[in-house]
């Protein structure tokens, strides 16, 4: 199968703060140097806490953002320069609010419309029968088209995103948090019909959301992300079951369950990194029970186990896995 | 459109002003086809005759000029100089604002230095500078009008450009294939256009008078041209003797001014309900509270007790059923869940406890409230504000709800402190720093010195918490206070929240949607729906055993972990909008169970066990006993 997403060594940094005189800038990692593959057909999940660089990688991924490092590979193809436009027609990205995504003084054709002019160069008679077969497949009403954003509930403006989102006709779409604005109820019908689609085009998703339940119900893979790092990347049944890293662990356990007791899972006296002084070596080791000195000099690196796991971690849980 | 225009016809002052600025445009228009006097023909020998003299209406001035020809002539004059001079302003001014505000960084710096540079000078004097430096005539002072009011523009535009240049649907432009041009004529524009119209009709009574100013310093139009100002300035000398030829255009000018400034807070206010002037519309301190019938009494003893508590807003002649009937209580020490889809008067509920629902449009129509063994609901805003946040404090989804974007966060914790305590501000602050420790800032005694923006969404809504327990509340009321939070920080929240009320028997009401949180944090558990609450219970036993469909269908939507990749439950359907609820039960819509008798009328919440009630005609897991 081949990939249809790589990065080889993909990174952003922010220049942050005033410059006083001659001192240097100072600079926030948002995304660390960072390898994945994401396969054809494949949905990856992509778990983290806020800040870890979630948005910073999607945004680089559709060339919002110019990469500071590193080189994006799109089925096949290198793209060097951050243009939404020539990134558009091969990866799309379905917004986290979905009103706002929405220009409010647009009707809804509008806004379909623009990726199938832009981006196609279709004619009336091609972009109306275009936008007809879409809505059939999100389940939207073509009565919908004619009218602006602030009709809908959030649930149809998130269908809306969806539908333009296909309509660029591209195979890879990037999801960040398509459902955290959503209500429950809303939210399994949203997600079922993402998964519909994946069926009927044969799409692959990057699915972001900070949701371990969502991602785990959704993903064939799930990357964990910590401090602009992926910290563990691995098969989605097994990685909240079956932790190896640390902070995934922290993770499994802290997500709020029914019927399981009220505690922190972690010191309240921790304190969590600083951006703008990131800790040395492990980014984790402040927070990690396991943590030995050379976590605090060394940084650790991905590796694989034999369970098709990778890890960066010098001493992963359930040592039995190693390769 | 025609909304628009019944909402300015709404507005009599508006109408008002609509209506003279009609009749003084209008007669400008026709003006050339008026059969009046040429006004610049001089008779000295018919110097200032009066009003209603014979052959000219208004009189004649000092060269025996027709007033009343002038007067049209000049008016028509002024109002074109005016327009022209808004027109132009607003179309530099919006693209210099629109250019900064859109592209930003190194681009905006430049603009907005240069600026500010132009508006440190006083208005009028720069306005004369230029007139000055490119010498007197009409269209220099069009062009030094324009000038001044150019800046206004730029700023005000630049603000909202900004705005919107941030907003997600700008990216999702980009996606699309548009480039920067086409986004800031198809998706920027349209945005800002209503406020530019805005900052128009505002202003354009200004740059007439000012026109009109600098005609009267004799810089804008030259003899024998008339234009109100100049009319003015040539009366000027025979203002004792013969005041007509002043009041004349000073009237005119009045009249159009005035008609503007009229018409233009009319054209804002129906463009920009936000926006809206005059105290009618602010809110009021404490939610209105229009209650029919008699007060209930309270149910139990709790600290907290909700009887029938009913809120709706009205907006026009609607009416939004918020709350349609609730009845809740909560105990020193417990804590009760309430859930629900958005929509639901979760939120409504929980603000109209203390007040805090915007008034206009919100009204409590019913029901009480009773702390501490006291009805609340329309206590004296004295007694509500001395309970607010010393005895019952909030916290809310959105952090910036209570904190001050341009404070820093330390001071605002320590004026929460000193507002219902009187101790010194050192001490104050040391509460403060224990406070942030207590919600786990890292760092706190150098980030108390953060503001807001300096701080992530996770740290801010942290740093709420802390301001709500800043003066040891009785009653903490959290909506969805962990929502936007990432897990291992709502973890950790919880778990304060948890502890607190253990250690200090603090009252929680906790509202949410995430059943994992009701279920590890609260004792009982309400869930509403279409503002009513459909089932109530114990937590534990709600969650195992759901009774009304609704809450067992939610309970299949929400994925939970260990499950692997697979297909969710989905309830079809949306909720029902509270303007219009249908007879029977408002979940008949999306229920599979619906019967005809379920449409047929009122359903009551009746109990089915010790502490648990539910709200439907066929109910499940209810065994026989258990009714
Ligand atoms: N324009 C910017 N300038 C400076 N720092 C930035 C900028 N954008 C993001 N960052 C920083 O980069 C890091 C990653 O941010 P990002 O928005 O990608 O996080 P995220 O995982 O998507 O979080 P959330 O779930 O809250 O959206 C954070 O430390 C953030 O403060
Ligand atoms: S590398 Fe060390 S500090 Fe980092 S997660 Fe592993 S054990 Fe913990
Ligand atoms: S009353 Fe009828 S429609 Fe309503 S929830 Fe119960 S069974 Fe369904
Ligand atoms: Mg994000």
């Amino acid at each position: 199968m081949t990939d249809a997403l790589k990065l080889t060594g993909l990174s952003k940094s922010f220049r942050v703060g005033k410059r006083s005189f001659g001192a240097p800038w100072s600079y926030v990692h948002a995304v660390q140097p960072l390898d994945l593959t994401v396969k054809t057909g494949e949905t990856l999940g992509i778990v983290g806490e806020s800040g870890c660089g979630k948005s910073t990688l999607a945004k680089m991924l559709v060339g919002l953002l110019p990469p500071s490092t590193g080189e994006i590979e799109i089925e096949g193809a290198v793209l060097d320069n951050a243009d939404p436009a020539i990134f558009g027609k091969r990866i799309q990205y379905v917004f986290q609010d979905p009103i706002s995504s929405l220009n409010p003084r647009k009707t809804i054709r509008q806004i379909m419309e623009a990726p199938l002019r832009r981006l196609h160069r279709l004619g009336k008679a091609e972009r109306a029968a275009r936008i007809s077969e879409i809505f059939a497949a999100v389940n939207l009403r073509e009565e919908f088209l004619d009218r602006y954003p602030h009709e809908f509930s959030g649930g149809q403006a998130q269908r809306i995103g969806i539908a333009r989102a296909l309509a660029a006709r591209a195979r890879i779409l990037i999801l960040d948090e398509p459902v955290s604005a959503l209500d429950v109820s809303v939210q399994a019908q949203v997600l079922n019909l993402l998964a519909d689609l994946k069926q009927e085009f044969g799409l692959t998703y990057l699915f972001i959301s900070h949701d371990l339940a969502v991602v785990e119900a959704v993903s064939d893979r799930v990357a964990v992300l910590y401090f602009g790092a992926v910290v563990e990347i691995g098969p989605a049944r097994e990685i909240f079951a079956n932790p190896r890293h640390p902070y995934t662990a922290l993770l499994a356990q802290s997500a709020p369950e029914v019927g399981r007791p009220i505690s922190a899972p972690e010191n309240a006296g921790v304190e969590l990194p600083d951006p703008l002084d990131p800790p040395k070596g492990c980014a984790f080791n402040e927070r990690c029970a396991f943590a030995t000195d050379r976590c605090r000099r060394e940084r650790p690196a991905l590796t694989g186990d034999r369970g098709g796991r990778e890890i960066a971690c010098f001493n992963p849980l359930d040592p039995a896995a190693e390769v | 459109m025609t909304a628009f225009l019944k909402l300015l016809a709404r507005n009599r002052l508006a109408l008002a002003g609509l209506v003279m600025i009609g009749i003084v445009v209008l007669l400008a228009l026709l003006t050339p086809l008026l059969p009046l006097a040429d006004p610049d023909v001089t008779r000295t020998a018919d110097r200032f005759k009066p009003p209603f003299s014979e052959g000219a209406l208004l009189g004649t001035d000092h060269l025996g000029r027709d007033l009343l020809s002038r007067l049209l002539w000049g008016t028509r004059l002024s109002l074109a100089m005016g327009l022209a001079a808004a027109i132009i302003a607003a179309t530099l001014g919006s693209a210099i604002g629109i250019i900064a505000g859109y592209f930003g960084g190194r681009t905006d710096n430049i603009i907005m230095r240069g600026v500010d540079m132009l508006m440190a000078f006083p208005y009028i004097l720069l306005a004369l500078a230029i007139v000055a430096a490119l010498g007197p005539g009409l269209m220099n002072a069009l062009i030094a009008v324009a000038a001044v009011n150019v800046p206004f523009f730029a700023r005000n535009i630049r603000g909202i450009t900004v705005g919107i240049a941030h907003k997600e649907f700008i990216d999702a432009a980009r996606l699309a294939g548009m480039r920067d041009r086409e986004i800031i004529l198809g998706e920027v524009l349209p945005n800002v256009l209503p406020v530019i119209v805005i900052a128009m009709s505002t202003t354009v009574g200004w740059m007439i008078l000012e026109t009109a100013g600098l005609s009267f310093l004799g810089l804008g139009s030259q003899p024998p041209q008339a234009d109100l100002g100049s009319m003015l300035g040539e009366a000027r000398s025979a203002l004792i003797t013969n005041p007509h030829t002043s009041i004349v255009p000073g009237a005119m000018i009045l009249i159009i001014v005035m008609g503007i400034n009229l018409l233009g807070d009319g054209i804002r206010d129906a463009l920009d309900p936000r926006l809206k002037s005059g105290a009618l519309s602010r809110p009021m301190a404490a939610t209105t509270v229009d209650r029919q019938g008699a007060v209930p009494a309270a149910r139990t003893d709790s600290l907290l007790d909700i009887t029938g508590l009913q809120t709706e807003f009205r907006v026009r002649d609607r009416q939004y059923k918020a709350v349609g009937g609730v009845d809740l209580h909560v105990k020193k020490g417990a804590c009760l869940g309430i859930i629900g889809e958005s929509g639901s008067g979760k939120s409504v509920t929980a603000l109209s406890v203390m007040g805090l629902v915007a008034s206009p449009p919100g009204v409590i129509t019913g029901g009480a409230v009773h702390f501490d063994g006291k009805d609340i609901v329309g206590a004296p805003y004295e007694v509500l504000r001395a309970l607010r946040g010393r005895r019952v404090a909030y916290i809310f989804q959105d952090p910036l709800a209570t904190l001050h974007p341009l404070y820093r966060v330390g001071d605002q914790l320590i004026e929460a402190i000193q507002s219902h305590e009187s101790v010194p501000r050192s001490a104050a602050r040391a509460r403060a720093i224990d406070l942030l420790k207590s919600v786990r800032i890292p760092n706190a005694e150098s980030r108390i010195d953060s503001y807001p923006y300096e701080m992530s969404g996770g740290m801010r809504q942290r740093v709420g918490i802390a301001m709500a327990l800043a003066n040891d509340p009785d009653v903490i009321i959290a909506d969805e206070p962990t929502t936007a939070l990432d897990v291992t920080v709502q973890a950790q929240i919880l778990s304060v929240l948890s502890d607190l009320r253990r250690e200090r028997g603090l009252a929680i009401i906790f509202i949410t949607h995430d059943f994992g949180v009701v279920g590890q944090l609260c004792d009982s558990v309400a869930v509403m729906y279409a503002g009513r609450i459909v089932e109530q219970g114990p937590t534990g036993a709600v969650l195992r055993n759901p009774q009304h469909p609704y809450t067992s269908r939610l309970i299949d939507c929400v994925p939970t972990l260990g499950g692997g990749q697979r297909k969710l439950a989905a309830i079809p359907g949306l909720p029902p909008v509270v303007d219009n609820l249908p007879a029977g039960c408002a979940f008949a819509a999306r229920c599979d169970k619906a019967q005809a008798d379920c449409r047929a009328g009122q359903i009551d919440l009746l109990a089915t066990g010790p502490d648990r009630r539910v709200r439907c005609l066929f109910p499940e897991n209810v065994t026989e006993h258990s009714i």
